[in-house]
């Protein structure tokens, strides 16, 4: 590869005998980081000024592919889903480690991308989710370079499109069905936040109910009904439905619109919900029931109400004592990060249903999720990169490995 | 040089240097030495993506520029401070060349450069530009190193959206098209064939900028260009199109002040070149108009533009450099 000539002068032994080993060398890791901070800088400021929002991933995942180009990488290529990945050669082809950042964001593209860099922090729309872990991958080639790591599996760095909302991990799931590649294992990586570990996916659908009224009865109806009304009905019955406490179950009402101004009669509503359970039967079960509400409370109003399940995962993931879990904890540990652990229903669920060992990482601290404001802090992203080649020399040197 | 050639010749898009890794080929071949000069006057949003940007991608990844300093006039903000954590050299205009005072305007800081940065070449970005990328470096310099005879590269920003015909208007902001234009129109009719004549962005050869006074403040860019074709020719002048730039908008009003600072230097400039005739003593005030408690008031704004002189004819510039006089 040819990526930064700038070396920083120290050579690492990717033949590493024991976990303490990987471990002594993340102070190093760190300062190599740091060394390669305007690259990796440039690199996120590039990907996330270029709007991706789900389904229009493909200039941002183009950018990306350029980057890894220009770094010599092997096997730079698109797929039919539009996922972007590259392939830098390890020593044993026949093994393959996947690094996975999604490539969408919740921005639309009329959002002014527009990144301002601070002394200590990078403030703009994306930039922790996930224009960071975006970035990470882009610089990657030059991080190992610049360490001198050479990994024995092949290492597959994934930008997976359509992961988000009604993207559904479609892209990862494409992927998933379709390369040959025998995988050891996964990390999935977010920009925010530093510390999280996610090893377990959690079962969940999200819904969108809409209701609709007749528009010609209208003046005639006035006061009478309304599709607001119907939907009140719809959501009063949603939450009678019993939530269990175990396995641990919510109903997130997360957002209702409806009709048009002070006096009109409304004659269209939506609610957009979701159900996140740690058990796929209660999951099934409460996506039963709203289905009898929805039929129920149409026929009563005389309306059009339909339901419709935007995305959906199954529950599942690796045990606390794998030892793909372990070794990421005693990494965190070493590195003064509490590892904050919780299930996720993120790219790491579509692995962990394939039974791959698989975890999510976060990359730095970040503030204002999602707001045009989001905001990531430079100097934990050292310790981010640290941890991921860490993890990476991990399960590179088959310490990872095991029955769950 | 008919200007129509001029045109098709001397204007070039970005695109057609893509190839940076044989720019610097060339320019390592030339033993050339380029230096980025970033002007700051409180820039915190902006400053820290553009040195980022420029030092990853046309330093660390392409070796192209030697140097990139930022020449501050003092700025309130976080500017310096975010300029030399992402490893660009930081001067304050006030203490380059302290014997010679401190002049207030962009202009200054331009000249300040000229003594304080070591390149063959210095390429003027400002820093207020919000969708920065390294072309805008690249893009400029590139000219200089591939063709001898052009001195000077001027940048403008056109990026056509949408149109159906073929024919479109285009052009400069407000004070060129409706000062700046007219007046080449009248008295430099070759420099209408520059169609950004006001851009901040620009590359030069040492030899020239070292030869031209510098208006300290609004002037600079009108004066530069008048001076090279005076002394070098419109063939020393290229522009290159870096498509768009993004940048906070301009009120009229302070675009009334800049107007006046470039029409002073202008007429400065035609009267010394015997252009026009004798001028009479200018004002050096410029009024507006403010309506306070329904009584209309004017507010007048002093704009002098002050010229520092040709940096050849500083004695410690010719001793830093090794110039005789």
């Amino acid at each position: 590869m040819s990526c930064i000539g700038t070396n920083l002068g120290f050579s690492m032994d990717t033949q590493l005998k024991t976990i303490a080993e990987i471990l002594a060398l993340l102070p190093k890791m760190k300062e190599g980081a740091a060394g390669i901070q305007e690259t990796l800088i440039a690199n996120l400021i590039m990907l996330s000024e270029i709007p991706a929002p789900t389904f229009e991933e493909e200039a941002r995942v183009k950018l990306l592919l350029q980057r890894m180009t220009e770094c010599g990488l092997q096997n730079v290529s698109t797929d039919e889903a539009g996922n972007g990945v590259g392939i830098i050669q390890g020593k044993d082809p026949s093994r393959n480690i996947l690094l996975v950042a999604h490539a969408d964001s919740v921005h639309s593209e009329k959002t002014d991308h527009t990144i301002s860099v601070r002394t200590d922090k990078i403030i703009g729309p994306g930039v922790a989710d996930n224009s960071l872990g975006m970035a990470a991958l882009a610089t990657l080639p030059s991080l190992l370079e610049t360490l001198g790591i050479q990994l024995n599996a092949n290492l597959v760095l994934l930008a997976s499109t359509k992961g988000l909302g009604r993207g559904n991990l479609d892209g990862l799931r494409f992927f998933m069905d379709n390369n040959r590649l025998p995988i050891d294992a996964g990390i999935c990586i977010e920009g925010a936040q530093l510390g999280r570990l996610s090893y377990t996916a959690e079962g969940m659908f999200r819904g969108l109910i809409t209701c609709k009224l007749p528009e010609e009865l209208e003046w005639q109806r006035v006061g009478e009904s309304s599709a607001i009304i119907a939907l009140n009905d719809v959501i009063n019955r949603m939450l009678e439905i019993p939530v269990p406490r175990r396995p641990k179950t919510s109903i997130v009402l997360g957002a209702v619109r409806g009709g048009k101004s002070y006096n009109v009669m409304a004659t269209q509503s939506s609610l957009r919900f979701e159900v996140k359970s740690e058990g796929s039967e209660i999951v099934r079960e409460i996506r039963g029931r709203i289905d009898d509400i929805v039929a129920d409370i149409a026929s009563k109003y005389n309306a059009k109400i339909e339901f419709e399940v935007v995305s959906i995962r199954e529950p599942g993931g690796i045990d606390v004592g794998h030892p793909l879990v372990k070794c990421c904890r005693q990494i965190m540990e070493k590195l003064d990060l509490k590892p904050r652990i919780f299930p996720s229903i993120s790219e790491v669920s579509e692995l962990i249903s394939r039974n791959l060992p698989a975890v999510t990482l976060g990359l730095t601290e970040a503030s204002n999720l999602h707001d045009l404001n989001e905001t990531i802090r430079i100097q934990p992203i050292y310790k981010g990169l640290a941890q991921l080649l860490a993890v990476l020399l991990a399960i590179d040197g088959e310490f990872c490995h095991g029955t769950e | 040089m008919e200007l129509n050639d001029w045109i098709k010749n001397n204007t070039i898009h970005h695109s057609q240097f893509w190839d940076i890794k044989k720019l610097v080929e060339e320019k390592e071949k030339q033993g050339l030495k380029i230096s980025l000069c970033l002007p700051t006057l409180n820039e915190e949003k902006t400053i820290g993506k553009e040195i980022v940007m420029f030092k990853s991608e046309l330093m660390d990844r392409y070796p192209l520029l030697d140097e990139i300093a930022v020449i501050d006039s003092g700025s309130t903000d976080n500017t310096r401070e975010i300029a030399a954590t992402f490893g660009a050299d930081v001067h304050l205009s006030a203490e380059i060349l302290p014997q010679y005072g401190e002049k207030k305007g962009k202009g200054e800081n331009l000249w300040k450069a000229v003594y304080e940065l070591t390149g063959d070449i210095i390429v003027y970005v400002d820093a207020d530009i919000k969708n920065i990328h390294p072309r805008f470096a690249y893009g400029l310099v590139a000219p200089l190193i591939y063709r001898p005879e052009v001195h000077y590269v001027k940048a403008f920003y056109d990026r056509p959206l949408a149109f159906s015909q073929g024919v479109r208007p285009s052009g400069g902001g407000r004070v060129t098209e409706i000062l700046v234009r007219p007046l080449f129109s009248l008295f430099f009719p070759d420099l209408t064939g520059l169609i950004q004549p006001l851009s901040g962005e620009y590359a030069v050869r040492r030899e020239v900028l070292d030869q031209i006074p510098f208006p300290i403040g609004y002037g600079v860019e009108t004066s530069h260009l008048i001076d090279v074709y005076e002394k070098w020719g419109m063939k020393a002048i290229a522009q290159v199109d870096l498509d768009q730039r993004v940048h906070r908008n301009q009120e009229t009003r302070d675009l009334g002040k800049m107007a006046f600072g470039i029409l002073r230097a202008f007429l400065f400039r035609a009267e010394a070149l015997g252009v026009i005739g004798d001028l009479p003593e200018l004002n050096t005030l410029l009024r507006q108009f403010q309506v306070n408690d329904e009584s209309f008031e004017q507010i007048a704004y002093e704009i002098v533009e002050e010229e520092r002189p040709p940096m050849i004819d500083i004695p410690e510039y010719r001793e830093k450099f090794g110039i005789e006089k």
